[in-house]
């Protein structure tokens, strides 16, 4: 992946920067958000963040177009990320959040392919193995952040196809 | 109806004819009569009416029995009409078409036009009370009707005069009345007290209003300028006076509308109507209520009220919504605009500048930069850009 972002041409758009009261306009420019903050954070491999960070972070304030999104934005903007699946509130006061490019079922599928492909349905593993071990070198879901995987694993605990257990004085999970 | 009295329709020494109309047909109250097809005569004195089939059908009612008129316009498939409130009619009075009635007012419909002319002298005879400096002779009470064979009391004559003192005697009372405020205050104390007997048997639904109080009522109403409360219901929100307004306007505006690309805010209007007419000034309510019937008056031009509250008159040809292609233009070719800038490179008001960029924000061809450097409008990128 390219460590230099492509902004999109919204980002160098000043009306991008304003809430617009037109409801299918609005439409757009959020969904153009949303949109931006997945691509930023996974190229950035931030998972979490704080309100606080994001609303210094470039990603929602263009220091060369003079325009910030204001914090209420910023709001709206993270409820729809989490409307959609992709946004995780850490407390309860909203103040962080954790951000997933992919949804945790997405992540979870992506998992359980590689599980039965490699014919390892019935195996255990330590989390550490499935997202920094040699097998999984080659998989998009190397080296994602423990948080993430871990709902990723839940949701296919969910559908019953594994298990998180505990491994050592770690955790694991037992795929079916 | 039983206010008319039967007459030669000749008129006597002292009183004069003023108008006359064709075509006139009466009503009793709301009920059609079989009089209707007549010739209306305004006299100095009275109304006479003479049936245009047969003229020995003839018959008048003097001008001191009208408490009050109205105007009642045309509508489809109706005549204008002239509406008359009666006082109830005297206990002596002479022979006519009708012993009672249960009327107190009745229609006049001008079935071949002339409405405005007749109720404009008539207007003017009611105030002018010529009847009263000029006194005619007895045989104005006469009553020719060959077939009903009566004879005439000499009593009458006697008795209309006293009737007459009687209503000079009132009028005086009022100018005095006017003359210094304490009195007036006992006159307007009657007022008082009559409407507050009606209101009292509203509430407590006793007993009917009299239809001698109504009539009292409402031209007490009418004499302090309040227009009739039945009038504005017969034409919705408006009043004669603000239809007639309404018209006016239009040939004020029509020019400067043109002038100013079709649309101006209603505050513009109201300078520019008030400058022209110089005195008799208009209240800005009487301007919003006349602008109010623009439309259902179908002129050629309306009021319009923007989501924003701003009202404007535009010339019914114009097209707000058109301006918008022209406005995304103008703005696309100056990649961004506040409304100021727009104003200025359109010559517009930067008021109607910003309703025309709201209302294209609106319908999806503009969007907008909100910033500490102000308020701006772009091209909506975010529909036509993918």
């Amino acid at each position: 992946m390219a460590m230099s972002f492509e902004w999109p041409w919204q980002y160098r758009f000043p009306p991008f920067f304003t809430l617009q009261p037109n409801v299918d306009t609005r439409q757009k420019q959020l969904a153009a958000w949303c949109s931006l903050v997945l691509s930023f954070c996974r190229l950035h491999k931030q998972s979490s963040m704080t309100v606080m960070e994001a609303q210094e972070s470039p990603l929602f304030n263009n220091v060369k177009l003079q325009r910030k999104l204001p914090v209420e934005s910023i709001q709206i903007v993270l409820e729809e990320l989490r409307k959609k699946g992709n946004l995780e509130w850490l407390d309860k006061n909203k103040s962080s959040f954790l951000i997933m490019w992919r949804r945790p079922e997405e992540w979870g599928k992506l998992i359980y392919q590689w599980v039965s492909r490699s014919g390892q349905n019935n195996s255990v593993f330590t989390l550490y193995e499935l997202t920094n071990g040699e097998d999984t070198e080659d998989e998009e879901f190397h080296g994602l952040d423990e948080a993430t995987l871990l709902r990723a694993l839940q949701a296919l605990q969910q559908e019953h196809k594994a298990e998180i257990i505990t491994v050592g004085d770690g955790r694991g999970v037992k795929f079916f | 109806m039983d206010r008319f009295l039967w007459t030669s329709g000749l008129l006597e020494i002292n009183e004069t004819l003023v108008i006359q109309q064709r075509g006139v047909r009466i009503y009793d109250g709301e009920e059609k009569m079989k009089f209707d097809t007549g010739t209306l005569l305004l006299s100095t004195h009275r109304l006479i009416w003479r049936d245009q089939k047969n003229h020995e059908c003839c018959m008048a009612i003097p001008l001191s029995q009208i408490v009050f008129i109205e105007e009642q316009a045309a509508g489809i498939g109706k005549s204008a009409k002239i509406v008359v409130h009666l006082h109830p009619a005297p206990p002596n009075k002479e022979p006519g078409p009708f012993q009672s009635s249960k009327n107190s007012y009745i229609k006049l419909s001008f079935r071949e036009h002339g409405q405005i002319e007749f109720y404009r002298r008539l207007s003017e005879e009611m105030t002018q009370r010529r009847w009263e400096t000029m006194p005619v002779s007895q045989s104005l009470q006469t009553n020719r009707r060959p077939q009903s064979g009566r004879i005439r009391a000499v009593g009458i004559v006697g008795i209309e005069r006293k009737l007459e003192e009687k209503r000079k005697e009132t009028d005086k009372n009022i100018s005095e009345a006017f003359e210094d405020l304490s009195k007036l205050m006992i006159k307007a104390k009657e007022m008082v007290e009559l409407s507050k007997s009606i209101a009292n048997k509203i509430k407590e639904k006793q007993g009917d209003i009299t239809e001698d109080e109504t009539i009292r009522f409402k031209s007490y109403l009418l004499s302090m300028g309040i227009a009739n409360p039945v009038t504005r219901e017969t034409y919705g929100s408006g009043t004669q006076y603000h239809m007639q307004l309404a018209k006016q306007l239009v040939g004020i505006l029509q020019v400067p509308l043109e002038e100013r690309g079709g649309i101006m805010s209603l505050t513009e209007v109201y300078c520019l109507v008030n400058r022209a007419r110089g005195m008799e000034l208009l209240s800005p309510e009487d301007l919003v209520n006349a602008c109010k019937m623009l439309d259902a008056l179908k002129l050629p031009l309306r009021l319009r009220v923007f989501d924003s509250g701003v009202m404007v008159i535009e010339l019914q040809s114009h097209k707000e919504e058109e301006m918008l292609a022209s406005a995304l233009e103008t703005v696309s070719e100056k990649g961004s605009l506040t409304s100021e800038e727009f104003a200025k490179l359109v010559g517009m008001s930067v008021l109607l500048a910003k309703e025309r960029l709201l209302l294209a924000e609106k319908m999806g061809h503009l969007c907008r930069d909100d910033s500490v450097e102000g308020l701006r409008f772009y091209p909506n990128l975010f529909m036509t850009q993918s």
